[in-house]
């Protein structure tokens, strides 16, 4: 049990920092792409700066994540390996699609970085095209896995092995493609205001200069698209839920009593042992609504499954709660923005503008860790998801507590030194040669 | 050729792939450590230029090689992750510090004290990482490898710990640190700076074929069945027969300053060194139990994985030829060209 809970932590943890480094790897080349072809197409020397900022933020994030991504291959087989055995063949087909995606973006990503004397303007901008696409194929291959944890097709079992294995049918299994659509908007969504926050802050330090107008917006449109679209990919992504995890969705929505008419909660604290959710906000029949677009459809509650499998509902309920509530804070800041902008002056000149960008900066990566929570938390006690146990798949060497302490160590200290980074080389004033003369600083 | 052979096949060619790109650029980080005399800090810079646009993507081969193993071969794989759990940790435990320190020594602004630190780190990495893959290549090798109920039968530690698998980590160091050199001579704009590497690699030639003559004779006392398989008539002979023609042709470019040959020898030979010992190791995966076709998944899953494989590489290689013709071919020009201008 210890080493149990040790690998679950371990693997938690590289997880919650993966996703980080990798959200910002796959947005960072979109913006950066964008800037170089709103350079190439206005000669905006600004638009050419923000490009090679968020270029040298790309390549920072990609070294850190290629490393993260490495440990979390490492991680399965060392933590997982029961998980591996069986599950391997099934699920190898988007992780081998992922590594040839990952090398493209990595090779891509050489060219840009270092190619901008050594090739001509169309291959440079095509090679953040690819970087681009490449990342987000990265992104969609390794959520279609964790689909198939949730939803597992593609085989039959025969005496308790996996027989008949199809990696394509295995590969678009059912929550793959809703989940894959919802984590990669969630990327964009996360990195995009967390970048126009960033820009609004030095705006609001600086004064009114150039590079960090651009930079805010084309941040807040890729972000605000994204979180947009999100609301309808949610709503994809929570039927899938709960046509074929029943049980998952009533631990997101604390419903304990299989009934018609299910009310929607917003907020409330699940208390397991009295089988309620109190202190909640009940929209009658909104579940049901919601979950099958019929008020009176039925919903499975908690009480069709044994409590010793259920998860950790209070924690699954809260947690969910934050990602809808953060994603709708930033949609309606997005509709607000985009309102403001057509209707008023320049939104770079309002300071209440910025300073609500920087407040709702870090709602978009606050609401990604807190979906991850959910989906994984929500799968428990299993790791394939009514086949296979997280406790059976777990490794039998000891001492994974200390691996997990080392790794939580290094982590943090990559961490903070990232983010170091980060503000000495992305989010820096532009200095005096390159303002100068350019007219980069209105 | 059956489905399992080719997919092991594919594996062996990535493990190749790994060993001449990335193995060169954890040489180039055991250089890093022994710069010194008057052009110590040209070295670094020579040594940070070349491993720079590459080393990204040189590292992905390790995790093709890993994904391919548990997809195609999931028994073995969990068998080397529970088994060889201690090295494989301090692999990972490896790569994390190289990488991360790389980048931070290369975007560091602050004072030179602290880069040089990072650098340091880096080298102690990269130096420590190869000698833990080769470790690993040797237990798999060397008849130790036994799972019972999850448990190693001969402990956590001893299963890898013994002289076979570590002189097999120590042949690794020096053959990364040799092909290295070798591509450091050519990426060298100043005929002094070619000088210090050449002598450099034809040390760590040297010190290379020391530590193949160890390990052959560590092998006769503790992994018999893979010295049986590299004295196995005549596919591994022929192979051996190339890696040493390849080994003499290096080196003599090396003594005349034919670089371009040298070069093109070093990396041949140590492709012939990976690929004698995966022709010796046939027909097992992890000795003394697991086999190709017995740990291989089901046919219909590998000739998936190979058919993606087949797709990934059309774009893979191509890819690849561009980034290293922007980058390496035609370095020369290109940087006389901007000399120029």
């Amino acid at each position: 049990m210890v080493t149990l809970l040790a690998a679950r932590s371990q693997m938690g943890m590289s997880l919650a920092f993966h996703i980080i480094f990798a959200v910002i790897g796959v947005s960072l080349p979109l913006m950066m792409t964008i800037a170089e072809w709103r350079w190439r197409r206005t000669s905006d020397p600004a638009y050419l700066l923000l490009a090679k900022r968020w270029a040298k933020g790309t390549t920072i994030l990609f070294g850190i994540g290629a490393i993260s991504g490495t440990v979390l291959s490492f991680e399965l087989g060392l933590l997982w390996p029961r998980f591996m055995q069986y599950a391997g063949p099934v699920i190898g087909m988007p992780f081998s699609l992922e590594g040839f995606a990952f090398f493209t973006e990595a090779i891509f990503l050489g060219i840009y970085l270092y190619g901008w004397n050594r090739v001509p303007g169309w291959l440079h901008l095509f090679a953040g095209v690819i970087v681009s696409l490449s990342g987000l194929l990265s992104a969609i291959f390794v959520t279609l896995v964790n689909g198939w944890m949730n939803t597992p097709t593609g085989f039959r079992i025969v005496n308790g092995q996996f027989a008949d294995i199809h990696p394509l049918a295995a590969m678009l299994n059912p929550a793959g493609i809703p989940e894959a659509i919802h984590m990669v908007l969630a990327a964009y969504t996360a990195a995009g205001f967390a970048t126009a926050g960033i820009h609004s802050w030095l705006l609001l330090r600086r004064g009114r200069n150039r590079f960090d107008e651009l930079a805010i917006g084309i941040a807040l449109a890729v972000g605000g698209c994204a979180v947009l679209a999100q609301s309808i990919s949610g709503d994809a992504l929570a039927r899938m839920v709960a046509h074929y995890q029943p049980m998952k969705l009533a631990s997101l929505e604390g419903q304990f009593r299989t009934e018609t008419g299910a009310p929607l909660r917003i907020g409330g604290l699940p208390l397991p042992e009295q089988r309620v959710t109190k202190y909640a906000i009940e929209i009658p029949d909104g579940l049901s609504l919601l979950a099958f677009h019929n008020p009176h459809a039925r919903i499975l509650g908690l009480d069709q499954e044994s409590e010793t499998d259920w998860p950790n509902v209070r924690m699954v309920h809260i947690c969910f709660q934050i990602m809808v509530g953060c994603g709708s804070l930033l949609s309606l800041f997005a509709l607000l923005s985009a309102w403001f902008a057509w209707r008023k002056r320049p939104l770079s000149r309002q300071p209440t503008f910025l300073k609500t960008a920087v407040l709702v900066s870090p709602l978009g990566f606050i609401a990604l860790e807190a979906g991850w929570m959910v989906t994984e938390l929500g799968r428990q006690p299993w790791v394939i998801y009514h086949l296979m146990r997280t406790k059976d798949a777990v490794t039998t060497t000891p001492n994974i507590a200390v691996t997990f302490l080392g790794m939580t160590l290094i982590y943090c200290v990559l961490g903070v030194i990232v983010v170091w980074l980060l503000s000495k080389h992305v989010i820096a004033q532009p200095d005096r040669q390159q303002v100068e003369g350019s007219g980069v600083l209105a | 050729m059956n489905p399992p052979m080719i997919l092991a096949g594919i594996i062996i060619a990535a493990v190749i792939w790994y060993c001449l790109l990335a193995g060169a650029d954890f040489g180039a980080g055991f250089w890093d450590l022994f710069c010194s005399g008057p052009r110590a800090d040209k070295q670094r810079e020579l040594i940070a230029s070349a491993i720079e646009p590459v080393w990204e993507t040189n590292h992905v081969w390790l995790i093709l090689v890993v994904v391919l193993l548990f997809v195609g071969f999931p028994s073995a794989f969990s068998t080397i992750c529970i088994g060889l759990a201690v090295p494989l940790f301090l692999i990972l435990l490896g790569i994390i510090l190289r990488g991360s320190s790389y980048v931070f020594r290369a975007y560091f602004t602050g004072n030179i004290q602290t880069q040089l630190y990072w650098g340091k780190l880096f080298s102690i990495a990269s130096c420590a990482t190869p000698l833990f893959l080769g470790i690993v290549i040797g237990a798999i090798s060397s008849d130790t490898l036994v799972l019972t109920d999850g448990v190693p039968n001969r402990g956590w530690l001893s299963t890898w710990f013994h002289p076979f698998p570590v002189l097999v980590g120590a042949l690794s160091l020096s053959l990364f640190a040799y092909l290295s050199a070798c591509y450091l001579t050519l990426e060298a704009e100043e005929p002094q700076l070619q000088e210090d590497f050449r002598r450099r690699a034809l040390f760590a030639g040297f010190v290379s074929l020391l530590a193949a003559f160890a390990t052959y004779a560590a092998a006769g006392v503790f992994a018999q069945e893979i010295l049986n398989g590299l004295s196995r008539a005549p596919d591994v002979w022929l192979v051996e027969l190339f890696a040493a023609i390849a080994s003499l042709v290096a080196f003599q470019g090396l003594w005349v300053r034919s670089y371009r040959r040298a070069r093109i020898a070093a990396a041949a030979q140590v492709g012939l060194i990976v690929l004698g010992w995966g022709v010796a190791q046939f027909p097992y995966l992890v000795r003394p139990r697991l086999t190709i076709a017995m740990a291989a998944a089901p046919v219909n899953v590998l000739v998936d994985v190979e058919i993606a494989c087949a797709i990934g590489g059309i774009v893979l290689f191509p890819s690849l030829y561009l980034l290293f013709s922007i980058f390496k071919a035609h370095r020369r020009s290109v940087v006389s060209k901007d000399a120029v201008a």
